[in-house]
């Protein structure tokens, strides 16, 4: 560690590690930070007090939390900082947020161990302790700093909205700034409670909303550094296709096009801007050579898990005796379901600026995968993971895409840097057509599901199997999250089925295909809650009971579930009667600890077409933090989830992925968006994530008010077909 | 040659042959016109000529993707008129089709599912086709840059060359003319 | 050298003719407001004003640009419907990741310009071929209305 003219006192050492949320991180200023190319947060003035790593007070009383988790839409940026700024209690108006550096012993992930990174809509819940403590120990040391001024006790002390107050006396954080940091940080932090919150769970601004109005919020497309080339890669057609031969002077006669180099990943080109480089990537006559290409097409593989679908299965959760309840049952039913590729398909394609140097190599991007990231970085081009440093910007979107655990586009990008000796800072840019052809989609899944129900229609026996490739299997992350062959995050949301069943079989098949998959916002969820929700209310028809009332009888246990089934239900007028030609569809699913029910509203013409009209939706979450947020992430991932219950399907022929762009990957668009209501149910629990939980329910919901309207039940997805160009 | 040339060549002809005559003109007109049938509802036609509120796009004549409605002047809503899209010509780099004036044919001019005769008596129906007259109608087939961007169609945005129309555009010229120069007959 | 009058300035950009216009706004100028999400007018995230009405500048070359009036997100505040839609956006905290939303306020801006009181038919067809994978349409909607009515005022 290098010396410092600071103060000892503005950094403190770690508390024990690991312990949820205790640990207060050990801050290093950006001026102390390890030796490498440019800089990560910026310049700290000694000036500044910046008691640990997530707030820094200027002496203009501006507050800045360091967010570790990335903004990709779902608010984590106004999240974190509202729980610091809460315990400090801050004047909203004066805080903003930055992006944390990589640093996995600050900023780490606190459900993930030692790993900084965003995913599981975790980003709150691993937080939630942490930031209050970092700002109520800030708050306390300026409360300290106004007591030694004051000649008063701490307690008789005030704060609110960046003031503090004793008597007529005040002094604002930007005057207590300097004389807090001098001070010891304290050992002992006392949080708020609920009653006094000020921020949590009341309406406050979104803190990104003004850039992202005004064209100013940079993206990783936006970055422009001294002498930087773009690059534009030419793929392979096939997943696992090679380069056999190419020709680049056909690409370099191109104006702008600087060198054209081989990756492992396929040619790229590199030019002064994007144009350039894309015109010479499409001028570029490249001969594939596939060998050990991925040939199978969608049909070709589906085909295949329905076969797997007979043979044994890995077991992933056993209550009873599942099987010999089937053949004993009065009534068997039993359904297919089939799920197609998905594309993540944010609105920014995929991209990364690296800047490789000697000693060092620095990254810009919409960063969602730190400690993956540097390590993968790190190997492709060999260096020590702590010297590859991260600038974590917004993304435009992600949905899961950003975290990939091969660090696809980071590594190729450094694998371009690497191919011109780092001659130039690199910065790769996918076109839409790249990035719908690149792979890593949700993957093609077949289910199978059986339930047995006694003479009154309870159901006794359930079997699910589900046949579909393990997204983890071949990543770090395999040893840890896939066991006795089940990956968890192919059987959630089934393996955790709430319904009281006496006997459950859930079982799974993890065949290998050579198509790369990925998580797609909500995971396992996206196809357990369609099957199991929509062969939920096959047996509450088959029982002859209404949807609601046959769940609810299956959750006693389930006080959570049955929180916000009740209060959909309520607020649906669920029993109500409708107009001919319109019906509601209900589903219930709880995913990364939050619980959220959904009924759809959904009318239909004569000809059979159909719209959703409305969709009320219920969500407990714990403790809401930012009910705005909340809100707005349950009507994004309603019309995520929407969106590719209708029309989403990447289908494969010979191993060619068959779309390309948004004219033959059609999306949610504005004359299809329903009407959305949401409803949080009020509680004292800690905090969860919504960043996903909204977008399983959608897609069962429409379905079974389509089963409602039709007498059809609908069991593989999409419900309508692609179109061609 | 001049419409009032052409119109008394018409008449003279009918006197001239009694009905007989007639008949067979008759039958050759409607066999002309089959030609420019086969052309005006090909869906490089047809799909700037729809019933409803919609273009339609591709050979599968698809509804328009992005979804984009007629407006009160068959050029656009306001905030999406067709020229936020397309230009006065094909655009290789964004597979956007264009040509001058790019909008959809009117109401009045709907072509789908119309039978040979009823689009026959639309196109020459004042009332409906923009006050033209046969000689305009003739023009307007020969010379409307529209027009003449279904024989043109350019690449779309998988690469492919659209298909255009199905008689290559000088023969559908010379067919024009000859249906016109015959009568201008519709079938029943 | 193509002479472009971006935003009431005029830049002369050394960029091949046929480059649509997004890339010489993005890499010629350096404005970066303007996105790219499909370059096929498939998504509106590119969406600029041509002489007042809204285009798709991935769709247009940048020599048929020449010499026309271009307004982009980092200008549209400058009119009252621009500003009024802003200001709506933010009111209503409409954004999530953002990346359309250069586009989406433009096309919205483009809307309101003509129609001071859109209802949601209009709305609908003039913001449909905006996408958002964040499906913020429902804020999108809420907030051209309370544009409308700031304008109204």
């Amino acid at each position: 560690m290098t010396t410092t003219h600071l103060s000892r006192r503005q950094f403190l050492k770690a508390s024990a590690a690991a312990s949820a949320g205790l640990t207060l991180g050990f801050y290093l200023p950006a001026t102390l930070a390890q030796a490498g190319p440019g800089k990560t947060t910026g310049s700290i003035a000694p000036s500044t007090f910046a008691p640990n790593a997530f707030v820094r007070i200027g002496t203009d009383g501006s507050v800045t939390v360091i967010a570790k988790h990335v903004e990709m839409g779902q608010g984590s940026y106004t999240g974190l900082a509202t729980l610091v700024a809460e315990e400090l209690d801050a004047d909203w108006s004066k805080v903003n947020v930055e992006g944390a550096p990589a640093d996995a012993k600050l900023y780490n992930n606190l459900a993930w161990g030692e790993v900084q990174g965003t995913g599981g809509s975790s980003a709150i819940a691993n937080s939630y302790d942490q930031l209050r403590k970092a700002g109520a120990a800030a708050r306390a040391m300026l409360v300290a700093a106004a007591a030694e001024e004051w000649k008063v006790p701490p307690d008789a002390i005030t704060v609110e909205r960046g003031v503090l107050m004793h008597g007529a006396r005040t002094l604002s954080f930007g005057q207590l700034a300097e004389k807090a940091a001098a001070l010891p940080v304290p050992t002992e932090i006392k949080l708020k409670t609920p009653k006094d919150f000020r921020y949590i769970g009341k309406q406050i601004p979104r803190k990104d909303s003004k850039a992202k109005c005004n064209g100013t919020a940079r993206y990783t497309i936006d970055v422009k550094l001294p002498g930087m080339l773009t690059a534009v890669v030419g793929h392979p057609p096939r997943f696992g296709g090679k380069v056999k031969a190419f020709d680049p002077s056909k690409a370099k006669a191109v104006k702008g096009v600087v060198e054209v180099v081989p990756i492992p990943e396929g040619i790229a080109v590199l030019a002064t801007n994007f144009w350039a480089a894309k015109q010479g990537r499409d001028a570029l006559p490249v001969q594939w050579d596939d060998t050990h290409a991925n040939k199978l097409g969608s049909d070709e593989i589906l085909a295949q898990y329905k076969a797997l679908a007979e043979k044994p299965a890995a077991i992933a959760q056993q209550v009873g005796d599942a099987n010999a309840a089937l053949t004993s049952a009065e009534k068997t039913l039993e359904a297919a379901f089939e799920f197609p590729y998905l594309a993540h398909a944010a609105m920014e394609p995929m991209n990364c600026v690296v800047k490789l140097g000697r000693d060092g190599c620095e990254i810009w991007n919409g960063e969602q995968f730190q400690t993956v990231d540097q390590a993968n970085v790190a190997a492709a081009v060999g260096m020590k993971p702590e010297q590859v440093k991260i600038n974590m910007l917004y993304a435009g979107g992600s949905f899961g895409r950003r975290a990939n655990p091969q660090s696809d586009y980071l590594v190729e990008t450094a694998h371009i840097a690497k191919a011109i000796n780092g001659r130039a800072p690199v910065k790769l840019q996918w076109t839409r057509e790249d990035d719908i052809r690149a792979g890593y989609f949700r993957p093609i899944y077949y289910h199978v599901l059986r339930a047995g129900l006694d003479a009154s229609g309870n159901p006794t026996a359930w079997h699910h199997r589900i046949v579909g490739q393990s997204i983890l299997t071949g990543t770090p992350f395999e040893p840890m999250q896939v066991k006795d062959g089940i990956d968890a995050t192919s059987v959630e949301g089934a393996s955790n089925l709430p319904y009281a069943i006496p006997n459950m079989l859930v079982d799974l098949n993890s065949p290998k295909i050579g198509v790369p998959v990925q998580w797609w916002r909500s995971v396992g969820s996206t196809h357990t809650a369609f099957s199991t929700e929509t062969f939920m209310d096959e047996i509450a028809v088959a029982a002859g009971k209404d949807p609601v009332e046959f769940r609810r009888a299956l959750l006693a246990k389930h006080p959570r579930h049955l929180g916000v089934l009740d209060l959909v239900a309520e607020k649906a007028r669920w029993g109500t009667p409708l107009p001919k030609g319109k019906a509601r569809g209900v589903a219930v699913h709880e995913s990364f600890k939050t619980y959220v029910a959904q009924v759809a509203e959904v009318s239909m013409k004569p000809d059979g077409s159909f719209r959703v009209d409305r969709v009320v939706c219920a969500v407990d979450c714990g403790i809401p933090i930012n009910p705005d947020v909340i809100r707005a992430q349950m009507e994004g991932g309603i019309g995520f989830g929407l969106a590719a219950a209708l029309d989403g399907a990447i289908t494969l022929k010979d191993g060619h992925v068959e779309q390309s762009n948004f004219h033959d990957y059609t999306v949610l668009r504005m004359n299809e968006m329903p009407k959305i209501e949401v409803h949080i149910v009020p509680s004292q629990e800690n905090p969860t994530g919504v960043g996903e939980p909204g977008v399983p329910l959608i897609a069962p919901a429409l379905c079974n008010a389509l089963f409602a309207l039709t007498g059809k039940r609908i069991r593989t997805l999409p419900i309508r077909s692609q179109r061609s160009a | 040659m001049s419409i009032l040339v052409c119109f008394g060549l018409l008449l003279a002809g009918m006197f001239a042959s009694g009905a007989g005559a007639a008949q067979d003109r008759q039958v050759e007109s409607e066999k002309l016109f089959a030609d420019i049938y086969q052309v005006l509802t090909h869906p490089r036609c047809l799909n700037c000529h729809p019933k409803g509120d919609s273009p339609r796009q591709g050979l599968d004549a698809h509804v328009h993707v992005p979804p984009v409605a007629r407006g009160p002047h068959d050029k656009g809503v306001a905030g999406l008129q067709c020229t936020a899209c397309h230009q006065t010509k094909n655009y290789r780099a964004s597979g956007v089709p264009g040509a001058r004036n790019w909008h959809l044919a009117p109401l009045s001019m709907a072509w789908e599912n119309l039978s040979q005769g009823e689009l026959c008596r639309a196109l020459l129906d004042k009332s409906k086709n923009g006050n033209k007259d046969l000689k305009a109608i003739v023009d307007h087939m020969a010379r409307d840059e529209l027009v003449a961007w279904g024989w043109a169609p350019g690449t779309d945005a998988n690469g492919n060359v659209r298909e255009p129309a199905p008689i290559p555009k000088p023969e559908f010229d010379r067919i024009v003319h000859a249906w016109a120069k015959s009568g201008a007959k519709c079938p029943e | 050298m193509i002479p472009l009058n971006v935003n009431g300035k005029t830049y002369s950009v050394d960029v091949p003719p046929d480059m649509p216009l997004l890339w010489a706004i993005r890499d010629g100028i350096g404005l970066t407001g303007t996105k790219y999400g499909c370059g096929i007018a498939q998504c509106g995230a590119c969406t600029v004003h041509v002489d007042g009405k809204a285009v798709r500048s991935c769709s247009m070359p940048v020599s048929v640009a020449a010499g026309k009036h271009i307004t982009t997100i980092e200008n549209v505040g400058a009119t009252s419907a621009g500003k009024a839609t802003q200001a709506a956006w933010e009111k209503l905290d409409v954004v999530q990741c953002g990346y359309c939303q250069s586009g989406q306020i433009m096309s919205a801006t483009a809307l309101l310009k003509e129609k001071a009181k859109p209802t949601n038919a209009d709305i609908d067809a003039a913001m449909s071929g905006n996408i958002c994978r964040c499906a913020t349409y429902v804020r999108i909607r809420a907030a051209i209305h309370e544009a409308a009515r700031t304008l109204a005022a």
